[in-house]
């Protein structure tokens, strides 16, 4: 049913970090622990406060409905709950939401004997969006800075954010960011069909091991990252999107505030073309 | 290797405390260096020799496999190869050319060079060599070294007797780069409106084409491209995050496992059920890797092939079907000024 066939040697009390053994128990196939009741808390009235939102907005079209921050004449201030004060407690309740995931995954992680490596990379992503809404609003002086929270509405805020610099794939971390994500892709392509051609070679045929693996990448591309190699290389590649990518909005603003393409100006001016 | 995967598998954590700080990977280094480099998995009749006997890079072995090499080039990687460096040199070479042949200026304005498609009067006819010629010759020869690279890790895939996935998966980037270059210029009637070679020049066609067509991220083929290319990001942090967070238990060997399923796959299955009630097995994660990398170049594709053949102006696409925001009015309207007197017809 909810537990599967190997489970329940598993599921043994203990590795939390906060509440003892209050909240450790599963609910169906989920584990609960003290950062599921925090998460689900925030989840809750995160949700809720964009469906009223939505309620008090001009239309229930789900592509349309967009919850935005507050107009900049506030700065940092709180705002009128229907003025973006809406979006600052989606916001609150979205960040308490992600670190209490991150949290849990953390009290999973030591229950099962693992390392921390997904809830590190999560992080980064909490740290994307941390950046984003919080650091750079901050950074620039008002809420107003932020992106709205609505399907259609947060891609115009890209574009209109994107066009201020004039031309934003001119931004060197912007360049570094989408290498990373372009490289991640690649590289969970040819890792998800090496491992998918070992395993389903062919009618009659026995399944391939390492040394075919090895094989087929040296055979091809002269170099095999190997079995572990692989997920170290597209860990770091993946948290490296998610990184530059923070990185490259921070900068835009606080640290840059003309066209982007301006600012390769340095190189051409170099003492040593003279 | 061996002893690092061999260490025993503790199950019971009542205290809530566990020992990993013998074995924590990303810091671990495992260098194996042999004395004879593995020579491959033998071929079949047919095949000529492996070229090189494979090396050892103690740099390399700090983050993967330390052996470099052999490499099975063959007729078809050689010739892949020679045609990318003919279209590699073409291009720079038209780059140099551009700057009058100083080669301080090449390296100063290296990255604003471009090699032009032909101007929009040509059509789809052949152009003088300066007018575009050179570029249609050098988009040629890269094709056919693509092509021919696809062929080579089809057939490599074919010879070792291993399944073909990684050349499909290919094949989704090639149809991709096809369409911008090829495809979407022919339906279009001229080859202007393909990408030009150049670093900040295929970065201006991209604003440039996106902006031509109404903004880029109304077409929703380009909305489902960004998904799975975020996606596949996210897959991979969840995929190479567990089996790394699980290598202590031998998870790295991931075909062992998906035949023979130990505690490392159990493990990492249970965390993600319990994390969020649903879990992949060892093969069908590298399914939806396979899947979410896959999708994104051919989603892809589909939205740029669309875009001025089917669709002209994805914003207005997009009003017409009911999914453009509206924002309240902060400024005061402006008229468009294509509607004064005196502006072109």
């Amino acid at each position: 049913m909810t537990m599967l066939s190997f489970e329940k040697k598993y599921r043994v009390s203990g590795g939390t970090l906060i509440g003892g053994d209050l909240f450790d128990f599963w609910i169906g196939p989920f584990y609960v622990g003290f950062f599921g009741v925090t998460g689900f808390f925030c989840t809750v009235l995160g949700v809720a406060l964009i469906i009223y939102g939505a309620s008090i907005g001009p239309t229930w079209n789900l592509w349309q409905i967009s919850i935005a921050p507050p107009d900049l004449k506030y700065g940092l201030q709180f705002a009128p709950l229907r003025e973006g004060g809406l979006w600052q407690l989606i916001t609150l309740f979205a960040l308490g939401s992600f670190v209490s995931w991150a949290l849990r995954e953390v009290e999973i992680c030591r229950k099962l004997g693992m390392g921390y490596h997904v809830p590190a990379a999560f992080s980064v992503a909490i740290l994307a969006y941390f950046t984003l809404e919080v650091i750079r609003p901050i950074l620039l002086g008002g809420w107003g800075h932020a992106f709205p929270y609505g399907i259609f509405s947060h891609l115009d805020w890209v574009s209109n954010v994107g066009y201020q610099y004039l031309h934003f794939h001119y931004n060197p971390a912007h360049m570094i960011a989408v290498t990373f994500f372009f490289t991640t892709v690649l590289t969970l392509a040819m890792h998800g069909g090496a491992i998918l051609s070992m395993a389903n070679p062919g009618k009659g045929r026995v399944v391939r091991g390492a040394e075919h693996e090895n094989t087929f990448f040296r055979d091809t591309i002269g170099y095999s990252i190997g079995a572990m190699g692989i997920h170290r290389l597209g860990y770091l590649l993946a948290v490296n999107a998610g990184l530059w990518s923070a990185i490259c909005i921070v900068i835009s603003g606080p640290f840059w505030t003309r066209g982007w393409p301006e600012w390769w100006t340095w190189w051409l001016n170099m003492p040593i073309w003279r | 290797m061996v002893d690092v995967v061999a260490q025993h598998a503790h199950l019971a954590l009542t205290s809530g405390k566990h020992n990993m700080s013998g074995y924590t990977n990303l810091f671990s280094r495992v260098q194996i260096h042999t004395t004879e480099p593995y020579p491959g998995v033998p071929l079949g009749r047919g095949n000529s020799a492996r070229d090189g006997k494979g090396t050892m890079s103690k740099l390399l072995g700090r983050i993967g496999d330390a052996q470099i090499g052999p490499i099975y080039l063959g007729a078809t990687g050689f010739a892949s190869l020679l045609f990318g460096l003919i279209a590699f040199e073409i291009i720079g070479l038209n780059m140099w050319a551009s700057v009058g042949w100083s080669p301080v200026q090449f390296i100063r304005q290296l990255p604003w060079l471009a090699l032009e498609p032909p101007p929009p009067s040509y059509g789809l006819h052949i152009p003088p060599l300066a007018q575009g010629g050179w570029w249609l010759i050098a988009g040629f020869f890269l094709t056919m070294s693509l092509l021919l690279w696809w062929y080579r890790m089809y057939r490599r895939a074919v010879e070792l007797q291993v399944g073909t996935h990684v050349a499909w998966a290919f094949a989704s980037a090639i149809w991709l780069f096809l369409v911008l270059g090829f495809i979407r210029p022919v339906l279009m009637g001229s080859w202007s409106e393909a990408v030009p070679f150049g670093i900040f020049p295929h970065l201006d066609w991209t604003a440039a084409f996106s902006l031509r067509y109404g903004n880029l991220f109304y077409n929703p083929f380009h909305a489902l491209s960004i998904v799975f290319l975020y996606g596949s990001v996210l897959l991979f942090a969840m995929h190479a995050g567990t089996i790394l967070a699980v290598t202590p238990y031998g998870g790295d060997r991931e075909v062992e496992q998906i035949v023979d399923r130990g505690t490392a796959s159990e493990r990492a299955a249970l965390f993600w059920r319990w994390t969020m009630g649903f879990n992949a097995t060892m093969e069908s994660v590298h399914r939806w890797a396979w899947w979410f990398a896959v999708l994104t170049t051919l989603t892809g594709g589909i939205g740029i092939l669309l875009t001025g053949t089917v669709v002209d102006n994805w914003f207005l696409w997009a009003v017409k079907h009911h999914v453009v925001p509206s924002y309240p009015h902060v400024f005061p309207p402006v008229t468009d000024p294509a509607t004064l007197p005196g502006s072109a017809p």
